[in-house]
Parts: C-alpha cells; structure tokens; sequence
C-alpha cells in the first residue's frame, strides 16, 4: 500500500506539469460570457457551466488610432493553420468581386473568395496559393483572416490534369440533364479554368 | 504416499475419520472454499474456484492492457489533427464574438458523442450538457431540439427527450473524419432542420486526462442581423464592408453555414480525441483493478492451499502417533 501512495504521489506532479493546454490553444485572459454563467447558475445549480469558445481564445488587439506598418494575416485551412498572426506588407485575395489587395489600414471587410491566386508579399518575397474558396475577414485593426477550405502552393499543380479536367467538366455541363449536374459542372469548370489561369498568368 | 498408508490402515482408525453426508444444498450462498470428500471420506480443500476466477481476472487484465495501446496509437494520429483544426474556428469569434446566451426561439442543440463504449464518462457529461441546455433555453414559445452524433448520446436522449430528437447520426469513424465528410454532415442538417441558433456540444481535448465540455454556439443570419442592429457585442458587424454577391443577407448566409461546418469539424476532432484519451485512463484504472484484485486472489488462494497442506500434514502425524503410543 505503501508503494502504491508513492506511486500515486510521484504521478500527481507529472500529470499536473502534462496538464498544460497545447501551444496552439493558449489560455486567453477573456473571461466566459458572465449572462450565460448566471443564466447557467441559476437554472442548474449543481453543474459547472460549460466553456465557450471565447474563453480558449487570444483577445484581438483593439485598434491602434494609426495606421500599423504591418498587415497581420492568419491563413486557415481545415487540416492546417498555414499562417499564424504573420507579419506581411500585402496580400491580394481573389474575392468574388476580382483580386482585392489589402494593405495595412484597409476598411473592415467580409469578402467571400472565388477559386484563384492567393498571394502574399513580404518585403520582396511572394508566395502564391492557389485557393479553392473561402473567406476573408479584414478588421479595423489590420488582421485579416482567410478561411479556405483547400489551398495549395501553386507549383504543384499538374497543367496536364488541370486541361483534361477541364474537358471533362465542360463535356458533363453539355450533356448533364438536371439542374443539379448543370450547377456541379458549372463549379468544375470555374475551377479548372481558375486554375488554367493560374498556371498561365 | 502417507494417503495411501493411510488409506490401506482404514479399518483400523474408523474412530479418526468422520463421514460426512453430502448435504443436497449449502445453506451459505458459494462459499470460497469446496470440501469435497475423498474415497474414503478423507476431506481435502479444492482450490479450484479461486483458481478459475484468477485467470478469468488474468485474462481480463490483459485485454484491457491491450485496449489502452490502441487507445493511445488512436489517440497519437487524431490528436495532430485536432491541433491542426483549431485555427478553423478562431477568424469566425473574432469576428462574431460569441454569444451562447442569445435569446432566440428556435435552439438546435447538436450533441457529439462517441459510438463505442468504455470511454470513461465524458458522453454522459455531454448528455447532461444538453439537457442543461434544453431547461436553459426552455420558455413560452421557445422550442429546443436535438441533433444527435454517435450511438452513446443517443442511447441516453431517446429515453426521455425522444420527442425533441430531429436528426441522428451513427458510425461517424468508420473513415477517417476529413472535412469533406463533415462539411456533408452540416449541410444535411442544415437542409433538414430549422434553427435561430445552433449550440454545438462537444468535449474539447486539453490534455490526455482532462476534458472540458464546451459548447459553440452559431447563430443564424437573421438572428446575427438582429443582435448587430442593437448594438453589444455585434455592434460593429455593422461597419464592416460586405464585397461581392447581391446582397449582404446572402453573404451573411454563406459565412453562417460556413462557420457551422468548420465549428462542426473542430469539434468532432476534440471530441474524438477526448474519446480516445477518456478510454485509455479507462482502461488504465480498469487493469490496475484487475491487478490488485489478482493480488488479493493469490493471497486467497496461497493461504487456502497451506491450509489444506497443513490439514493434511496433521492427520498423517496424529495417525502416525496413534501408530507408536
């Protein structure tokens, strides 16, 4: 018995140390939403409340009364976070209205993303994705947020695969009988040819 | 040898040996030990029930050492993943804020719970999480229903609340979760189920012992136009430029479904890992159990078996000593 409280004790330490969230999810200083804590309390008493989103996330900076120099961008995809509050000097996002450029300053925004380029610059250096579709968030504060669902470094696409796709879906639109097929094909041909493009200019 | 001896001198120590009736029944339920009789009624003590149940405890500690390796591999290959996804929701609050406790009409609550059993009590957490929820957001014209994941919440909701129950869906890991499958998954139940809000809940993954419930919320267009409009929180939704559609209603639509598929993928992935994390400290308690019940089995059976050696040892010497004196 003896051996098993030494056991326990030395796993006590250790499990504490282990407890500490991952680097990704740093514990923010925002306190959870209070309405709901007491709205919680009161209804059922004997349980903690459950924690919200807010509480496991950093505060954005508010914004500054100057323009900052630097454009800070988070670029998300589901599988990965590609960009994390990175420090850039422009990024040009293919909105749905054409290729948007933002700059440091730039008014708050909501745009949503067409398949094409995404580039960003820093200093001389441009990286170039190409994004299937998405989401920009521009804020006051010069962050920007691009939710994308898939985004790929352009140098690896296939020209090949790329023309032979576009064939197959111009054919499916021609020869697809509901609406349903028409709209899919339609999708499959603003994509190859988005990315036509993208390997071409 | 001394048995045997024994055995062959019988008819002259009628006096030592007591036949014993075997009795129909016991009158004490399953007594640990068996005296069964000998061929001429000598009585010797069967270890063997103790026996059994030890390599039955052997066994079961085995298998759930086995259970923990695989928990822990599962865990090791979801748990990049998940890590991965958490950037997904963070662009969606800092731009919406977060408000679980908006006022609305219709609550959908989403329930994500595991398939498979033996994960310690992280879906039942999740269940009650629900229920709390539902009495929360209970009121003259207000209505909450359930859209539930895996078989374990649905198991424990479809017994009180199966009016509420709108949607379920079973066998989630069957492969491996990507995006694509979650982004079906929302669409279907946004097809399906008319909602103002939408309360995701979930278990999320901080560390291989701890899990906290969490629940997001997602609020419908409508709803985030209203709540922007009167200010608070969503007050400055207002200043932000809405580029390209027809119009801002139709953007707002497309961000609201966007969101509820990517909140929804993160948490199936936290959720999965909790599972797996949950069943391994499960499953390790469970062999430790079974480790100290084996222990106490020896003892049992160490002191059954002297005990019937040192019975046996004192019939031979009082027969023996009869012999001399």
């Amino acid at each position: 018995m003896l051996r098993q409280a030494s056991r326990l004790l030395a796993r006590a330490p250790i499990l504490a140390a282990r407890a500490r969230p991952f680097s990704t999810d740093l514990p923010a200083a925002q306190s959870a939403d209070a309405t709901f804590t007491e709205a919680w309390a009161k209804v059922i008493p004997n349980m903690d409340p459950p924690k919200t989103p807010l509480s496991f996330m950093q505060p954005r900076p508010p914004t500054p009364s100057s323009i900052p120099s630097k454009l800070t961008v988070n670029f998300v995809l589901p599988y990965s976070s590609e960009l994390a509050t990175k420090e850039v000097d422009m990024v040009i996002v293919p909105a749905t209205t054409g290729q948007m450029g933002v700059l440091p300053g730039h008014v708050a925004t909501i745009a949503e993303l067409k398949p094409g380029v995404l580039s960003v610059h820093e200093g001389t250096e441009v990286t170039k994705y190409f994004v299937s579709s998405g989401f920009v968030f521009i804020h006051a504060n010069s962050f920007a947020d691009i939710i994308a669902v898939e985004a790929v470094p352009l140098d690896q696409l296939d020209a090949n695969l790329v023309q032979k796709g576009l064939a197959d879906f111009t054919s499916k639109l021609s020869s697809g009988t509901t609406d349903l097929e028409k709209a899919e094909a339609q999708i499959g041909i603003d994509v190859h040819s988005a990315l036509n493009s993208a390997l071409t200019g | 040898m001394a048995m045997a001896a024994l055995r062959r001198e019988g008819g002259r120590f009628a006096p030592l040996i007591y036949p014993r009736p075997i009795t129909a029944f016991r009158s004490s339920p399953l007594p640990p030990i068996l005296e069964n009789e000998g061929p001429v009624g000598v009585r010797y003590i069967s270890t063997q029930v103790v026996r059994n149940r030890m390599k039955s405890v052997k066994n079961i500690q085995k298998i759930t050492k086995a259970m923990k390796m695989v928990a822990a591999s599962k865990l090791r290959a979801i748990q990049t993943k998940a890590e991965n996804s958490r950037g997904l929701w963070q662009p969606f609050t800092a731009l919406l804020g977060d408000l679980p406790s908006a006022d609305v009409k219709k609550n959908v609550v989403v329930t994500i719970s595991s398939d498979k059993g033996l994960c310690g009590g992280i879906n039942s957490t999740s269940v009650k999480i629900s229920k709390g929820l539902h009495k929360l957001n209970s009121g003259p014209e207000k209505e909450t229903k359930y859209v539930i994941l895996g078989e374990k919440a649905k198991a424990q909701l479809i017994r009180d609340s199966k009016k509420d129950i709108e949607l379920i869906i079973t066998e989630l890991q069957k492969n491996p979760l990507n995006y694509t499958q979650v982004s079906v998954l929302a669409d279907e139940i946004l097809k399906n189920v008319e909602f103002d809000a939408l309360r995701i809940v979930f278990n999320k993954f901080h560390s291989v012992v701890s899990f906290v419930p969490t629940v997001s919320t997602v609020l419908s267009p409508e709803v985030v136009e209203k709540e922007a409009e009167s200010g608070g929180k969503l007050g400055d939704l207002d200043s932000y430029e809405v580029e390209g559609g027809e119009t801002k209603g139709e953007i707002l639509q497309n961000l609201a479904e966007f969101q509820f598929s990517c909140v929804m993928f993160n948490a199936v992935l936290e959720n999965a890992c909790s599972e797996q994390g949950a069943r391994m400290s499960a499953m390790d308690s469970s062999s430790r159990n079974a480790g100290d019940m084996l222990d106490r089995l020896t003892l049992t059976y160490n002191r059954t078996r002297q005990a019937s050696i040192t019975t046996e040892l004192i019939e031979i010497i009082s027969g023996a000593s009869a012999l001399e004196g």
